[in-house]
């Protein structure tokens, strides 16, 4: 009677395990069928004329992207400037400050914000710019993204500073050199793989976003480099292509697509290689 | 000049309700060595961060009395300033990371503008690299980071950083605790040579290294200054009975 | 140390140095105070420095407030003219001036709660395959990439690999069990969505696994556990607040996609009744409608969606991150 359920037991507990590897193993299929749809429908379409021309209009064969490249950049590097000095800031307050009641609302409301739904981001900058200025804009897209990065950055900030032993801090004090120095010249370099890396996340993060873009950036089939004009983006270019009912402009979102993830793979792993080189240790 | 660079007046210290050192009076020589010791959480590292005025960067921090460099307050005074003239030494020696050796040696002024050439500047570094006991070692890797360096070399570069500001006084927070024996005799040998340029004091919890290498000793317990004086006097007649109880190990 | 020569200062600066720290500063970097003593330019001072600190501390806090308030600014002409009804009423008609909101209530709840009970099993699965069977090597590397990719992978390309694969292989489905074949509809929103949220899920539970502490696993093992009971009886109490903040951390992200879901639920406005019906979720019917609602009322109805997508998923996080902090005070 005792060996027979010691017998069960160990067979339930194989079983269990093979259950286990079988569900995580699954995981996998679905990332293979979305490379595997990308790369084959995405590669194709891939060439210079691609990369380089301007959407030719609705029902024409051809046509490029550049201009959903050139628009994806000037987003990011709006967002950029508006989120890294402010999220940079943000984090250094926050690795100083630790206790206290200020910190903690500060922290709670980063949390949050990481938290809103991305087409909410969107209204909001929709109201903020797009309609006191009038029209649709690459700025009013930069600053959606910008509020979606500035979590990430100061997080990323934040857990580098703290792990910087306060020791160097002191050290850096008790040769007479002022606090602010002390925090500019000492400590943020000694971090600065840390939020470089954070930066580079947040960027892979950003890159791929659409819903904020709907109705700030909204997209337009023109090369455009006016910050206070639509500006087209891969994402919105995807969305756009692949829900019209055409055929050829599926083909190019799959090219979109095949683009914009290798940029994101990219950034993600520069920003591992940029960890490992870096990162200062103690 | 004075023979007396430091003195304290009636100088306490603590944290918010918590006084960890009060009735603080001491004279430090200059170009002495003068060790202060006593047993754990008599106050010791409290007293001397008060000396360049870290001790008020912790919140809650407090302090009463007067603390004289040359007959100045040094609360009177900036303390960017007192801490230029004033430098320190940690436990754990902690170079900085990102520099090189040679950039670490003159980060006093790197980092807070000043402008020197750069004959100066290599003047410097071998000079403060010198007075550490470090230069044959490290001057042909002048420019590697200081981290491939072993532990007591490191804390002899930061012994160079804090002697290329040219301080009055060196303050050593327990130097050697973190160190080999080995380690540690270089640093004490280092440490009685530079009593030639620079004032000496010395937290310490080894009573074997106070008697070796201080000229003053002064004894703290529970806060107090309970006794101070030559060394050679301190440790063979002590004046008081708690002095003496610590030195032949009765508390640690 | 008023009144002393360049020769005295020099005595004290260093005393065995040959120059003094004055002749190595150049005047026009450095000044020099009453005492003597070199003073470097401040690039800022002290206090304005803290200052700054500060206010930007206070930034997140009235970033977020400032969000708050113009989204409920912006819907106060729909709450003024429809009231709460627009929580329950079930039409959504624009042209004639019906804002019932229920059907996309219904929609994303369906959707997300769907999606996480596909996401649970496959989680929790991966979780503990990382964070106790196979905690280094090849697989659990391999593993730990795919998760680290899905969580990358940009929403509206999962919406079009949806369109491309999903909705053709769930019309598919739907013909064989003789169900309206629409293909696009909640339940493939719920399939993409599970997919999508795997990964944080994933990732928080086996951190919260990988930490239990050894000792009371080998206690465990000691009295004879095999691993699985180990796993049930020990494991999971211990790691069950942190698996349920994923839980609650995936619902929150679930709710509040986007890109995907619009791309294969159909687009519908009418209250789902089956879960292959097609619908909208309140983030989908945004995106939908939002570039082309006219009138203020309709504008302000979609503001007023996005108001309560907006304290739902912030609630959901709160809730999620007391229970993260709760955890680790606990330690």
């Amino acid at each position: 009677m005792k060996e027979r359920s010691v017998y069960k037991r160990i067979l339930v507990d194989r079983l269990f395990k093979a259950l286990v590897i079988c569900l995580s193993c699954i995981i996998i299929l679905p990332m293979f069928f979305i490379l595997y749809f990308i790369v084959r429908n995405g590669i194709s379409v891939i060439n210079w004329g691609f990369l380089l021309s301007l959407p030719k209009p609705m029902g024409e064969a051809g046509g490029g992207i550049s201009n959903a490249i050139v628009g994806t950049v000037i987003l990011i590097v709006i967002a950029s400037i508006i989120s890294i000095p402010i999220g940079t800031l943000i984090g250094i307050y926050l690795s100083e400050y630790k206790r206290g009641r200020f910190p903690y609302f500060s922290r709670l409301s980063l949390e949050i914000l990481q938290g809103i739904p991305s087409i909410v981001i969107g209204i909001i900058a929709y109201i903020w710019i797009v309609v006191p200025v009038g029209t649709f804009s690459a700025l009013s897209g930069g600053v959606a993204l910008a509020i979606m990065m500035l979590p990430v950055i100061v997080m990323s900030t934040e857990e580098t500073l703290k792990l910087i032993p306060d020791t160097l801090k002191e050290a850096s004090l008790a040769l007479g050199v002022p606090y602010p120095r002390t925090i500019l010249k000492v400590v943020l370099p000694a971090g600065l793989s840390g939020i470089v890396t954070g930066i580079i996340l947040g960027v892979a993060r950003i890159a791929g976003e659409t819903a904020p873009l709907l109705f700030t950036a909204f997209g337009s089939p023109f090369m455009s480099t006016n910050i206070f004009k639509p500006v087209s983006s891969l994402p919105l270019l995807v969305f756009n292509y692949a829900t019209s009912p055409y055929p050829d402009l599926h083909a190019l979102a799959w090219g979109a697509c095949f683009v914009l993830i290798v940029f994101i793979l990219s950034l993600n792993l520069i920003a591992k290689m940029v960890t490992r080189r870096w990162k200062v240790q103690f | 000049m004075e023979s007396t660079v430091l003195k304290t007046e009636d100088f306490g210290a603590g944290f918010e309700d918590n006084e960890v050192v009060r009735s603080i009076n001491l004279s430090i020589e200059r170009n002495k060595i003068t060790a202060i010791m006593g047993p754990s959480g008599c106050g010791k590292t409290t007293f001397i961060r008060c000396i360049n005025r870290m001790h008020e960067l912790v919140p809650g921090a407090t302090s009463s009395g007067k603390i004289l460099i040359d007959n100045e307050n040094i609360y009177d005074m900036d303390a960017i300033i007192v801490r230029r003239k004033i430098g320190m030494v940690f436990q754990r020696p902690n170079p900085f990371p990102t520099m090189s050796i040679y950039d670490n040696v003159v980060a006093g002024y790197n980092l807070n503008g000043i402008a020197i050439t750069k004959a100066d500047k290599d003047r410097i570094v071998e000079e403060s690299l010198q007075k550490a006991a470090l230069w044959a070692e490290v001057k042909n890797s002048l420019h590697r980071k200081g981290t491939f360096l072993s532990g007591g070399q490191q804390q002899r570069l930061c012994i160079a950083r804090a002697l290329a500001m040219y301080p009055e006084i060196l303050l050593l927070d327990e130097p050697t605790s973190a160190l080999d024996p080995k380690a540690t005799a270089h640093i004490e040998e280092l440490v009685v040579e530079l009593k030639n340029s620079v004032t000496i004091i010395q937290v310490t919890h080894n009573i074997p290294q106070a008697a070796r290498i201080s000229d003053f000793t002064a004894f703290l317990y529970l806060g107090e200054l309970v006794e101070f004086g030559p060394t050679e006097k301190v440790f063979t007649v002590p004046r008081d009975k708690r002095t003496e109880q610590y030195l032949t190990g009765k508390f640690g | 140390m008023e009144g002393y020569g360049e020769e005295e200062l020099a005595g004290r600066m260093g005393h065995a140095h040959p120059g003094n720290i004055q002749g190595l500063a150049r005047k026009a970097f450095v000044g020099t105070s009453a005492d003597g003593v070199l003073r470097s330019r401040p690039i800022l001072s002290e206090p304005s420095f803290r200052k700054l600190l500060y206010l930007s501390g206070i930034f997140a806090i009235v970033l977020l407030l400032a969000i708050l308030l113009s989204l409920i600014a912006a819907s106060v002409p729909a709450i003024k003219q429809i009231g709460l009804s627009f929580l329950v009423n079930r039409v959504w008609d624009p042209v004639a001036g019906q804002f019932g909101s229920l059907p996309f209530l219904a929609g994303t709840l369906l959707t997300s709660l769907l999606a996480l009970l596909i996401a649970i099993f496959f989680s929790l699965a991966v979780s503990i395959f990382l964070g106790e069977y196979s905690r280094t090597g090849a697989v659990s590397s391999v593993i730990k990439g795919v998760v680290e990719l899905l969580a990358g992978i940009p929403s509206v390309i999962y919406g079009f690999w949806g369109l491309a694969f999903l909705v053709p292989a769930v019309r598919y489905v739907e013909m064989r069990i003789h169900v309206a074949p629409y293909g696009v509809g909640i339940l493939t929103a719920a399939l993409i969505l599970s997919i999508m949220i795997i990964p944080y899920s994933a990732s928080l539970g086996r951190e919260v696994i990988s930490l239990v502490p050894a000792d009371l696993k080998e206690a465990a093992l000691s009295l004879g556990a095999t691993r699985f009971e180990v796993i049930r009886k020990v494991i999971l109490p211990y790691a069950r607040s942190g698996i349920l903040a994923g839980v609650l951390l995936s619902l929150g992200r679930a709710l509040g996609e986007t890109m995907a879901v619009t791309m294969v639920i159909g687009n519908s406005n009418m209250l789902p009744k089956s879960i292959f019906a097609p619908a909208n979720t309140m983030a989908s019917i945004i995106a939908n409608e939002f570039t082309e609602a006219t009138g203020k009322v309709y504008l302000a109805s979609l503001v007023e969606v996005a108001l309560v997508l907006f304290v739902v998923t912030a609630i959901i996080n709160i809730i999620g991150k007391i229970i993260i902090i709760r955890m680790s005070v606990e330690r």
